[in-house]
């Protein structure tokens, strides 16, 4: 892309970097980079009887000296108590099983869709992201009523002859599947989809030129080719689901251990901030790695662009 | 040589089903008379008639269009500096970091925003007095927060696949940049910004968990209200809800469709 040399004078090109760059970024700092200092200074407060129900973390006594106070605690409790360890490995497994079920459903999907004759295209993928578009919350709820021992899936099986009794899904870790699955599969679809019309078909011409076979030809170009859309689509659905709290609330069992669900509970049930700080800590280191992972494979995909 | 793969179109089918299916039935019972899924006791309007009567529910649903909209008006503005940004200011100091900070609310679980801002509020409110309380403004900045995240993304790609000749005429005749902007880019990008405020507006008018965690006593959001009655178990008033919602965002993305293609046709 080149910019015409003559377009920006330094001065109004100065001002418009300045609204540009500088408004964004001094919001997205201030709501949303500074409150993860203010988290991490919270981690390390104790729970206390006040308003707001945590100790600070300085103050200042006589003489002027500053006291600074920090509890590991919150960290060690994390540590020990297999709850918490209980949940993360849980919330990181479900994760990946959903992730794996998106993939697996998501990509064959995604293929067809971006091998469709191109006026079919659009409505296919109109059709993708509308569910996207309506409420979240309401489509975890219609599995409810799907789902429930005397709900619709249950009918339709006692009256298939499936099943001589109702099964229980619903409040078991495969309704949290089905509802992850459910409600991240558009976000798996999209970059695949991006990423498959953007690729070259001489190129598998070419290989079915030389003799190569079609499935031969889809494991050799069309997958490796594909892998950027495979990463950003798995990250985009693994990240967020591991924090997730409404899907396991509302399908999962009670007992069931999400760290979302374990955060929500600290926070608004039992009321310690400083606990619920240090799990957000906690979730956050254990997701940076993912992040770091998409965040490259995002710029390198923006520079081959560009 | 292009041949139909049977397999793939029954996977392809089976995605559409496994995405509408739930969604239909949703609306198929909100006109049953009968409160039991299971029972087809007959075609009635009765729970729609109830939603209308629910008061607790059109007062969430108020505040959340009011939050919706603001949000979204200020998303669209802080979203499209942003990808002008991205897209016309090439590699400037601290650009990692601003796409940084724009990447990472998409993917940013709820739980974590949710606390995080809260915390942030409690403690300006401790410093600087403001916000006093939490209600409309803390959600609403909370939203924007997000928001403007999924507009930069929305507004960067058309930005970036714009053609340029036309402002470059512009130039040439001697239009001032701003003038260039205002005239010909937004006008250019228009069906982008259109797209972008709706989705700023579905994603804000759709949160359960970072509203719950910056609202305050008085300020509950519809999402807080259809979460409560569904812990309840179902409830035929939420399907009704649904089919309104449902109608409504269709009606909105075929419009936002119709416009888009007659846009790319032109």
């Amino acid at each position: 892309m080149s910019q015409p040399p003559h377009t920006h004078g330094p001065h109004t090109s100065r001002l418009s970097r300045l609204v540009n760059i500088g408004i964004p970024y001094l919001w997205l700092g201030l709501f949303f980079l500074l409150p993860f200092v203010i988290v991490l200074q919270i981690s390390v407060a104790e729970p206390a009887l006040a308003q707001p129900p945590y100790t600070q973390l300085w103050e200042w006594v006589e003489d002027g000296l500053l006291q600074i106070q920090i509890n590991l605690q919150n960290f060690m409790l994390i540590w020990e108590d297999e709850i918490y360890l209980a949940a993360f490995l849980n919330s990181l497994w479900v994760a990946f099983v959903c992730t794996l079920i998106c993939l697996l459903l998501g990509y064959p999907m995604a293929y067809a869709i971006a091998t469709a004759p191109e006026r079919r295209r659009t409505p296919l993928l109109m059709l993708i992201i509308l569910p996207f578009w309506t409420s979240f919350l309401i489509r975890v709820y219609a599995w409810i009523g799907i789902l429930n021992t005397n709900g619709l899936l249950n009918h339709f099986l006692l009256w298939l002859g499936v099943i001589d009794e109702p099964l229980q899904i619903l409040h078991t870790q495969t309704a949290v599947y089905i509802g992850v699955v459910y409600s991240y599969l558009p976000f798996m679809i999209l970059p695949l989809y991006a990423n498959l019309t953007r690729l070259d078909p001489t190129l598998l011409e070419a290989a079915a030129d030389l003799g190569c076979r079609p499935l031969r030809a889809f494991l050799r170009v069309t997958l490796p080719l594909s892998m950027a859309g495979i990463i950003a689509g798995s990250m985009l659905v693994f990240i967020p689901v591991v924090g997730e709290f409404v899907i396991p609330d509302l399908l999962g069992s009670p007992g069931s251990l999400m760290v979302g669900k374990l955060l929500w509970t600290e926070f608004f049930s039992n009321k310690d901030w400083p606990l619920a700080s240090a799990l957000a800590i906690v979730l956050l280191g254990t997701l940076v790695v993912p992040f770091v992972l998409m965040q490259r494979l995002q710029q390198n995909m923006d520079e081959n662009q560009t | 040589m292009k041949r139909r793969s049977w397999p793939l179109l029954g996977i392809l089918a089976f995605g559409y089903a496994f995405l509408y299916v739930p969604i239909l039935l949703l609306i198929l019972y909100s006109f049953n008379e009968s409160r039991l899924v299971t029972v087809w006791s007959g075609f009635s309007f009765k729970w729609y008639g109830e939603l209308m009567h629910n008061h607790q529910l059109l007062d969430a649903a108020w505040l959340s269009v009011r939050v919706a909209a603001t949000n979204a008006s200020v998303a669209i503005v802080l979203g499209t500096l942003a990808a002008n940004a991205l897209v016309r200011h090439g590699r400037f100091r601290g650009r990692s970091g601003f796409e940084l900070l724009l990447t990472a609310p998409l993917v940013m679980p709820d739980v974590i925003i949710g606390l995080s801002l809260l915390l942030l509020f409690v403690a300006m409110q401790h410093t600087i007095g403001w916000p006093d309380g939490r209600g409309f403004t803390t959600i609403t900045i909370a939203h924007i927060t997000f928001s403007t995240a999924y507009v930069a993304v929305v507004v960067r790609s058309r930005l970036a696949q714009m053609d340029r000749s036309l402002e470059e005429a512009a130039m040439d005749l001697g239009a001032r940049p701003l003038g260039v902007y205002t005239r010909i880019t937004l006008p250019l990008i228009a069906p982008a910004l259109f797209s972008g405020w709706l989705l700023a507006f579905t994603l804000s008018l759709d949160d359960l968990v970072i509203a719950s965690f910056v609202s305050g006593p008085g300020s509950t959001t519809l999402p807080m209200v259809v979460y409560s009655s569904v812990r309840m178990g179902v409830s035929p008033q939420i399907n009704a809800l649904a089919t309104l919602i449902v109608a409504v965002v269709t009606l909105a993305v075929l419009i936002a469709g119709i416009s888009l293609r007659r846009d790319s046709k032109r």
